[in-house]
């Protein structure tokens, strides 16, 4: 049973980090703007999906609801409001762009070996034995320890929300 | 499930992000790559929670994506501006504090 879970599990994994990745490139070199706005739609359900295989339901939820729902229709705005046109678009690249797949290569394999070597095969704990962390216990650390840094939080949205409305407003 | 997994998974994320943060021109299509490289952080942490059987993890990660929520605000209320100053948004045109 638990055998069958943990296949059931990598399984799922697999299909949802290649999705999760071609998203990914896909919104780093399409030439559509809201299409790589619909692609990063895609990567990040995955990730939320990815989170409910480590469970973390709440943060998966919260994904859904922060990223896929208010940070996209923001982003969707954006276009809209800073592009006559939307469609096709060959001007989205800096002139130099080719540098980035070697750092970004490069970057990759530093941390492949360090992780690689660090973690060799180390196994997250199977379903039976994890502890499992409920949406209590995460409240609770949230509104305990880790309170001072959820006021300083609420500010910085405040700013935000000021600070946006400020910069883009027209006078 | 090894724990590997997750963190190269993360790993060709941040890269894909870094990557887009370089060659993308259009400063909506960088604020794009911005939050892939937030989310592969993300996955991380809830990794590591896994692993420790610790809720500091989740705390980090809500923290994380209540930051990027405030960052993309911001990012595109600038973004707004400029395109009202210049008509364009390519960010290789904004060099008016080059020394």
């Amino acid at each position: 049973m638990i055998a069958e879970a943990l296949v059931a599990q990598n399984i799922a994994f697999g299909i949802i980090a290649a999705v999760m990745i071609v998203g990914a490139i896909r919104v780093v070199t399409s030439s559509n703007v809201v299409h790589a706005a619909l692609w990063l739609v895609c990567v990040l359900a995955g990730a939320s999906a990815q989170y409910l295989l480590v469970y973390a339901e709440f943060v998966a939820i919260t994904q859904v609801l922060v990223y896929v729902g208010a940070v996209m229709v923001l982003f969707l705005f954006g276009v809209m409001l800073t592009r006559a046109r939307i469609g096709r678009e060959n001007d989205l690249n800096n002139k130099n762009w080719a540098l980035g797949i070697p750092i970004a290569l490069t970057l990759f394999a530093a941390m492949a070996i360090a992780l690689v070597g660090g973690f060799k095969d180390e196994h997250l704990p199977s379903p039976s034995a994890a502890l499992r962390i409920d949406t209590q216990s995460v409240s609770d650390t949230i509104f305990k320890p880790y309170l001072l840094p959820f006021w300083a939080l609420s500010f910085v949205l405040l700013v935000a929300v000021v600070g946006a409305i400020v910069l883009a407003r027209k006078d | 499930m090894l724990i590997n997994e997750f963190l190269l998974l993360g790993a060709v994320l941040f890269c894909i992000g870094v990557y887009g943060v370089i060659a993308r021109k259009n400063a909506v299509m960088v604020l794009m790559s911005i939050e892939l490289i937030l989310n592969a952080v993300n996955l991380n942490l809830l990794a590591f929670a896994l692993r420790n059987a610790s809720p500091d993890g989740h705390v980090f990660a809500l923290y994380v994506i209540a930051v990027a929520a405030a960052e993309v605000g911001v990012g595109l209320g600038l973004v707004l501006l400029i395109y009202r100053n210049k008509r364009s948004i390519a960010l290789d045109e904004l060099s008016e504090m080059k020394g």
